[in-house]
């Protein structure tokens, strides 16, 4: 499963570890994140995310 | 405790208690030719609230402005809005001098305050959450990234007060408090290098807080921000947010920033004859030599700008470091909508050229062609050909002005 990195501050969302602060199981595929799921280390949306290489 | 430092009126309950850094000149590798102020505010309501602190040598400063109008240990509450170490420097010192009841910050804040000075008591506060003073409120703003993730703001509404933070603050250190009573180009000026240098890389969320400030349809009569003078005239609030917008959108420009460094002189003559070339083509170049021109400054003119050309020798199968350092610096910046080209001259391989061009790919940076490699010393051919550069930048940047 791909890895996406936060434009605005870095951080990486691994679906294998998922969010579990932010209630995402680990698991989660990025596009099934929520809409309204918020990078939790800034707050960027998911449009502010991109795939990383 | 001495007298010499006072606390200055602001409103009816408020007082400014910050203190002026007059030798500071390097603020984290920004040049900070006219120093800062490290702004912290005394709100004199039925409880007692100090909001933000100053940079950790400044805190005899702070405690003094304090002391002047009350017994420090009267403040009730104390608000970190961001957790920097130029407003929390002092904070632990001063949270044992002052014995507050309650000391509190953003969610990230206090995480971030503990992470800096192990400090364990900070209370966070949810965003639009309400802190009773009595006759004043202190209503608490998240938002995150403007500057850093713990960032919030701290509005009053009886004086229609925000306290900004780092938003709408500038590097200068004046005796002087207000905006209104300094001139409108030294403000533009380090407004502008301010966004430019610490900002600029965050113009998504800036314009997202910028947003949920105008739709909350809050009043302002007073911007208190942490560094510089304060903003109190309706005229000159209204001027900064626009700058704020306008900085944000960053629509092309036919200003055209060329910043190079030279070895024997070569590039520097490529980098005289693209300047030419730039204003024959139609373009506003600012060339800026990188021994005389701090990356700090060469971040606020391309802020503002629709072109960036840059220069370099090769150096022992490199861009040479002075190129590095401000090409590394303005990639972290992430400035939008440019057009550009990279030139230079080697001895026997063009490594530094390619090194430039292809970072300047990797900053988005809508480029003409592959870079102008010249070698050794520039021939006139060379020289037209670094012209005819300029010129083709200057084309480009016309199309992209045309489309907005």
């Amino acid at each position: 499963m791909k890895t996406y990195v936060c434009d605005v501050c870095g951080y990486v969302y691994d679906p294998e570890v998922g969010d579990p602060e932010g209630g995402i199981e680990p698991g989660t595929r990025f596009a099934d994140l929520p809409d309204d799921w918020v990078c939790p280390e800034c707050g960027a949306g998911k449009d502010e995310f991109s795939p990383e290489e | 405790m001495n007298d010499t430092f006072r606390a200055q009126q602001i409103t009816d309950s408020v007082y400014w208690v910050g203190a002026i850094d007059w030798g500071l000149r390097d603020f984290h590798g920004y040049a900070t030719s006219r120093g800062t102020t490290y702004n912290a505010y005394l709100v004199l309501a039925d409880k007692i609230a100090l909001i933000d602190a100053v940079k950790a040598p400044f805190k005899n400063e702070l405690l003094a402005r304090i002391a002047s109008v009350i017994d420090p240990q009267r403040i009730d509450v104390i608000v970190s809005n961001h957790s920097e170490m130029d407003h929390s420097g002092c904070l632990p010192e001063v949270i044992a001098a002052v014995e507050p009841e309650r000391v509190v910050a953003s969610k990230a804040g206090a995480e971030t305050l503990r992470q800096h000075f192990d400090l364990t008591s900070i209370e966070a506060v949810e965003d639009g959450a309400v802190l009773d003073l009595g006759n004043r409120t202190l209503q608490f703003v998240e938002t995150k990234m403007v500057h850093w993730p713990d960032s919030m703001l701290t509005y009053m509404p009886e004086e229609k007060l925000l306290f900004s933070q780092d938003a709408f603050g500038m590097h200068l250190a004046t005796i002087e408090l207000f905006v209104d009573n300094l001139p409108r180009e030294l403000l533009e000026a380090e407004a502008a290098k301010y966004f430019a240098n610490i900002l600029m890389p965050l113009v998504g969320p800036i314009s997202k807080a910028l947003a949920k400030v105008q739709q909350s349809g809050i009043a302002l009569d007073i911007v208190a921000p942490d560094h510089g003078p304060i903003w109190r005239r309706a005229e000159d609030i209204a001027w900064i947010i626009g700058k704020y917008v306008e900085w944000c959108a960053q629509k092309p420009t036919m200003k055209a920033v060329v910043t190079y460094d030279t070895m024997w002189g070569s590039t520097e003559r490529l980098a005289r004859a693209i300047g030419e070339g730039l204003k024959a083509g139609g373009a506003d170049p600012r060339v800026m030599p990188l021994r005389g021109s701090h990356r700090s400054d060469v971040a606020t003119e391309v802020l503002g700008a629709g072109a960036l050309v840059v220069g370099s020798p090769t150096l022992n199968m490199n861009m040479f470091p002075t190129v590095a350092d401000v090409l590394t610096y303005l990639k972290g910046l992430k400035p939008q909508n440019l057009v550009g080209a990279a030139f230079g001259s080697y001895g026997w391989a063009p490594a530094g050229v390619r090194h430039v061009h292809e970072t300047l790919a990797a900053m988005k940076v809508d480029l003409v062609d592959d870079g102008l490699a010249v070698k050794y010393v520039p021939t006139d051919e060379n020289l037209k050909a670094a012209h005819a550069l300029g010129v083709a930048v200057a084309g480009k940047l016309k199309a992209a002005c045309a489309r907005g």
